[in-house]
C-alpha cells in the first residue's frame, strides 16, 4: 500500500487458490503481526515460569512469584472479615431485642444475610434451605408462628445454641412424652383419645369416642398439653388445637404419636457456631414470617 | 480450485511509510468542523454540571459504576433499565447501516475515533516537522541532532495528546473535578492511572504509528461495510473516460490526444491511506475526500472542471461513461433499503423515547418465595411470602404503604413495619419480605392459584406503581 504502488491486477500476485474464476491475490502480512505473534509466544513462556502453569500429580509447578489463586481467596475473605469486625463486635453486644437490631440498618442487614449464610449451611438439611421444616417428618416449619419452645428472638437464640434434647449440651431444652402404649393406656382409650385431639383440633371425628376420651386427655395428656390442649411452650408440648402438626393430625399418625411417643433432636450449636453467627441466625429466623 | 506449487516471494511485509500532504478544501474543512466538535465533545462533556439535588451527583454525565447508575442529564438510568443502553446500541447500529448504505464508509472517513485521532496526530507532525516533502527528507535523513530534537518534540506532543485522551475518559466515572485533584495528588485509585495508562498507550501506538494499519489489518467494519453497500451508494471514484490517457507533458504529446489527468499524484500525495484512488474504490479507502479537494484544487489551476475525483455511485459510473447524465444525488440516497433502515431506526428511537416518559419514579418488583410455595398457619389461613423491591428514584428519603388487590380476599403485612409503610432511602431500593394471608377456607385459599396485584402508593407524592403476581392456594378446593 506504498504511495506509489500502482496495482495492477496482473502484476499482483495470487495464491493460485481460483473458485469460480475469482483469484485469490497474496498479499503479505504486515511484519508488526509477525512480531506481535513472536511477543505472544515469548509472553507465555515467561507467564510459565512466573506463574502456577503446567499441571503435574498433586499441583501445578508454582511459578517463581509463588502466585496462588487459594491464598488470593484467604486474604480476600480475611479481608471481608476485617471490614466486618465492626459489626460483628456490634452484634455480640447488641441486646436481643429486634427492635433495637432493626433500629441500625447496616447492622440489621449484616444479621440477616450473615444468617442466611449460616442457616443454608447448618439448618437446611433438617429446616429446609427455605425453613419451611419437613411436614409430617418432626422437622417443624420455622416460618409460621406456632412455636413449640418460643419465638421470640431471645427464645429461638437459645434453641439455635442449646439444641433440643441432646445429651451433648446441659442447658439442650429438654422434655419427653411418654410412649402411652405401653401399660399406660388400652387400646380402646388410645383410640378415644384420638378422637378427642381430631375434636379439638377441627378435624372429622367420632363424637362419641371423642367424649370418652375428653376424660383419657385430662388424665394422662392436660398436664403437658393443657387442659384445652393448646400445649405447653416451658415444656415444648405442642398446641394440638390448631391446624399445624409436627408428624400429622390424621388418625393414623395421632395413634402412632400416643403409641410409641416422639422425640425429636437438636444439637447444640455453642460450639459450632460463633457468638455472632448464632444471633445472626436468629435474626434470620425470625424474619421468615413467624418471629414474635 | 488449483494450486500452484511456487512459493511466495515474501510472506511478510514492512510497513511503509505515509506522508499526506496539507490540502484545503471543502471536505478537508468539514473534516476540520467535524474534529472539533467531536473531540470538543469527548474532552469537555465530563465537565459539564447538571444540578440534581443535594443527595445527588452535579455531572450531567456519569457512568456510576460502584452505585449501578447511570446519569445523561435529566435522566437516570438504573440497572434493570439497561434496555435504554441496549435501545441506544441497536440505534447506533442502524444508523451506520443508514449511512453506510447511502454514503458509504462515511463514517470510517469523517468520524471514527481512529482517522479524528489520525488527523490530529497528522496535524502535529506537519506542525512540528513540515509538509510532506519535509518530511520524507527527514525519514530519510540520518540521525543527528535536529532530526532528535524534531522527533522527540513530535512525540512528546502527541504523549500529551495521548495522556489527555485517556485522561478525559477516566473523567466520565467518577466526580471530575475531585477525579484530577486525585490524580494530580497521586490519591486517586490504580485503576484510574491503570486506565489512564492503557488508553495513552493505545493512543499513542494506533494514532502516532499504527494509522492506516488498523483499518486495513485490524478493524472488523469494512469487512461487515462490503455487504451493506450496492451500486447505489454514494463512494469516491476516479472518472477514467475523461482523466485517461493520463499524461504530463501535454504540450510536448503533440499529436497524441491525452485526459484530463494531468498524473500530477496530487490525490495520492494527500491520502492518508496512501492509496492511489485511480485504481477504483478499494479496500483501503476510507472515503475521507481529501483527494477530491486536491484534484479540484489542481483541476482549477489547468482550467478543466473539478470532480475528476468525486463523490460518485457505481451505478452512475456506467452511466456517465455512457454519456447520459447522472441521477440526481437525492435518488440514489432515498431508496428502498435506506427508507427501511430510517423507519426502523425512528421506530427503535420512539420506542426508547415513549419508554422514558412513561416510566414512573417508583417502581416495584415482586418475586414470589416458592420455597415452600405457601405456609399454613395456625388458624388455618393460607399465607404467601412476595420478596419485593421497591425502587425510590427521588433525590429524598419516601415512604410507601404497600398494599394488594382485591383487598377485601387478601390481608397484607410487611416485615418489620406493623404499619406497612416503608421508608425508602434517596436514589435507592430495598427489598421487603410481604406476608399476603387468604383466610382457611376461602376461594383464594384452597384454589391453586388466584391472580394478585401488589401496589406501591407514595403517600406523600401520591403516585401508584403496582406489579402483578399470583397467589398460591393448597388446590385442594373447598
Amino acid at each position: 500500500m506504498s504511495a506509489n504502488d500502482k496495482r495492477d491486477p496482473d502484476e499482483v500476485e495470487t495464491t493460485g487458490h481460483q473458485w469460480d474464476g475469482i483469484e485469490e491475490y497474496n498479499n503479505p502480512l504486515p511484519r508488526w503481526w509477525l512480531w506481535t505473534f513472536y511477543a505472544c509466544i515469548l509472553y507465555a513462556l515467561v507467564y510459565m515460569v512466573l506463574y502456577p502453569a503446567w499441571p503435574l500429580v498433586k499441583s501445578a509447578t508454582p511459578g517463581l512469584l509463588g502466585y496462588s489463586t487459594r491464598e488470593n481467596v484467604e486474604k480476600e475473605i480475611q479481608k471481608v472479615a476485617e471490614m466486618n469486625a465492626d459489626l460483628v463486635a456490634q452484634l455480640e453486644s447488641v441486646e436481643l431485642d429486634m427492635e433495637a437490631i432493626r433500629a441500625d440498618d447496616a447492622l440489621y442487614n449484616y444479621a440477616v444475610q450473615g444468617g442466611d449464610a449460616v442457616f443454608k449451611t447448618y439448618c437446611a438439611q433438617c429446616h429446609g434451605s427455605g425453613a419451611a421444616g419437613v411436614q409430617a417428618s418432626g422437622y417443624p416449619s420455622l416460618i409460621d408462628p406456632d412455636w413449640l419452645w418460643g419465638g421470640t428472638l431471645e427464645e429461638i437464640y437459645y434453641t439455635v445454641t442449646h439444641g433440643i434434647r441432646n445429651e451433648d449440651d446441659p442447658d439442650a431444652r429438654w422434655s419427653q412424652m411418654p410412649a402411652f402404649g405401653d401399660d399406660y393406656l388400652t387400646d380402646e382409650e388410645i383410640d378415644s383419645v384420638v378422637q378427642y385431639v381430631r375434636q379439638i383440633s377441627g378435624q372429622e371425628h367420632d363424637a362419641a369416642l371423642a367424649s370418652a376420651g375428653e376424660t383419657v386427655f385430662l388424665d394422662n395428656c392436660a398436664a403437658c398439653h393443657m387442659e384445652d390442649g393448646t400445649g405447653d411452650r416451658y415444656q415444648g408440648a405442642p398446641n394440638l388445637t390448631d391446624a399445624i402438626w409436627l408428624y400429622g393430625g390424621d388418625v393414623e399418625t395421632l395413634t402412632e404419636t400416643v403409641r410409641y411417643a416422639r422425640f425429636g433432636i437438636m444439637p447444640s450449636h455453642a460450639e459450632r457456631l460463633s457468638e455472632a453467627e448464632r444471633r445472626a441466625v436468629a435474626v434470620y429466623v425470625h424474619t421468615r414470617g413467624g418471629g414474635e | 480450485m488449483s494450486s500452484t506449487d511456487q512459493p511466495p516471494d515474501r510472506l511478510y511485509s514492512a510497513r511503509e511509510p505515509i506522508f499526506p500532504r496539507r490540502v484545503s478544501g471543502k471536505f478537508r474543512n468539514l473534516k476540520w468542523w467535524i474534529m472539533a466538535v467531536t473531540l470538543g465533545i469527548y474532552y469537555l462533556t465530563p465537565w459539564i454540571r447538571w444540578d440534581r439535588g443535594p443527595n445527588m451527583p452535579d455531572q450531567a454525565v456519569l457512568i456510576d459504576l460502584a452505585n449501578r447508575r447511570f446519569f445523561f442529564f435529566w435522566i437516570e438510568i438504573w440497572p434493570h433499565e439497561f434496555y435504554f443502553v441496549a435501545g441506544l446500541l441497536i440505534m447506533a447500529g442502524l444508523g451506520l447501516f443508514l449511512f453506510t448504505s447511502a454514503l458509504g464508509r462515511v463514517w470510517c472517513g469523517y468520524t471514527c475515533p481512529q482517522t479524528v485521532w489520525t488527523d490530529l496526530f497528522i496535524l502535529v507532525e506537519r506542525w512540528v516537522e513540515g509538509d510532506r516533502n519535509k518530511r520524507v527528507r527527514l525519514w530519510n535523513a540520518k540521525w543527528d541532532g535536529r532530526k532528535t530534537r524534531l522527533r522527540l518534540t513530535k512525540w512528546m506532543l502527541w504523549l500529551l495528546i495521548a495522556v489527555g485522551t485517556g485522561g478525559a475518559w477516566v473523567f466520565y466515572f467518577a466526580d471530575a473535578p475531585t477525579l484530577l485533584w486525585n490524580l494530580v495528588t497521586l490519591q486517586a485509585h490504580p485503576v484510574a492511572y491503570t486506565t489512564i495508562l492503557v488508553l495513552t498507550l493505545t493512543t499513542f501506538a494506533f494514532g502516532g504509528l499504527m494509522r492506516e494499519q488498523v483499518c486495513i489489518y485490524m478493524c472488523p467494519w469494512p469487512r461487515i461495510q462490503a455487504a451493506m453497500m450496492d451500486e447505489d451508494t454514494i463512494t469516491i471514484g476516479y472518472r477514467d473516460w475523461r482523466g485517461e490517457p493520463r499524461g504530463k507533458h501535454r504540450k510536448a504529446a503533440g499529436a497524441e490526444v491525452l485526459g484530463d489527468c494531468i498524473d500530477c499524484y496530487a490525490c495520492v500525495n494527500v491520502c492518508p491511506m496512501g492509496i492511489d484512488i485511480r485504481d477504483g474504490q478499494q479496500l483501503a479507502c476510507i472515503t475521507c475526500g481529501l483527494c477530491i479537494d486536491a484534484c479540484d484544487e489542481v483541476m482549477e489551476k489547468i482550467g478543466k472542471p473539478r470532480g475528476l475525483v468525486d463523490y460518485i455511485a457505481l451505478s452512475d459510473e456506467a452511466r456517465e461513461r455512457a454519456g447520459h447524465a447522472p441521477k440526481p444525488i437525492w435518488k440514489h440516497v432515498f431508496r428502498f433499503r435506506t427508507i427501511l433502515y430510517t423507519v426502523l431506526w425512528a421506530a427503535v428511537g420512539v420506542g426508547l423515547v415513549v419508554a422514558l416518559f412513561i416510566r414512573s419514579e417508583i417502581d416495584l418488583t415482586v418475586s414470589p418465595v416458592r420455597n415452600p410455595i405457601y405456609v399454613t398457619l395456625p388458624d388455618g389461613s393460607i399465607r404467601n411470602v412476595y420478596e419485593v423491591r421497591v425502587r425510590n428514584k427521588f433525590g429524598e428519603d419516601r415512604w410507601f404503604q404497600i398494599g394488594v388487590t382485591p383487598n377485601d380476599v387478601f390481608s397484607v403485612q410487611v416485615e418489620g413495619a406493623e404499619t406497612g409503610l416503608v421508608s425508602v432511602p434517596p436514589d435507592a431500593s430495598e427489598l421487603q419480605r410481604v406476608y399476603v394471608v387468604a383466610p382457611a377456607g376461602s376461594d383464594a385459599a384452597t384454589a391453586p392459584r388466584t391472580e394478585l396485584r401488589i401496589w406501591l402508593h407514595d403517600i406523600e407524592g401520591d403516585d401508584r406503581a403496582f406489579a402483578d403476581t399470583v397467589f398460591n392456594g393448597t388446590g385442594t378446593g373447598k
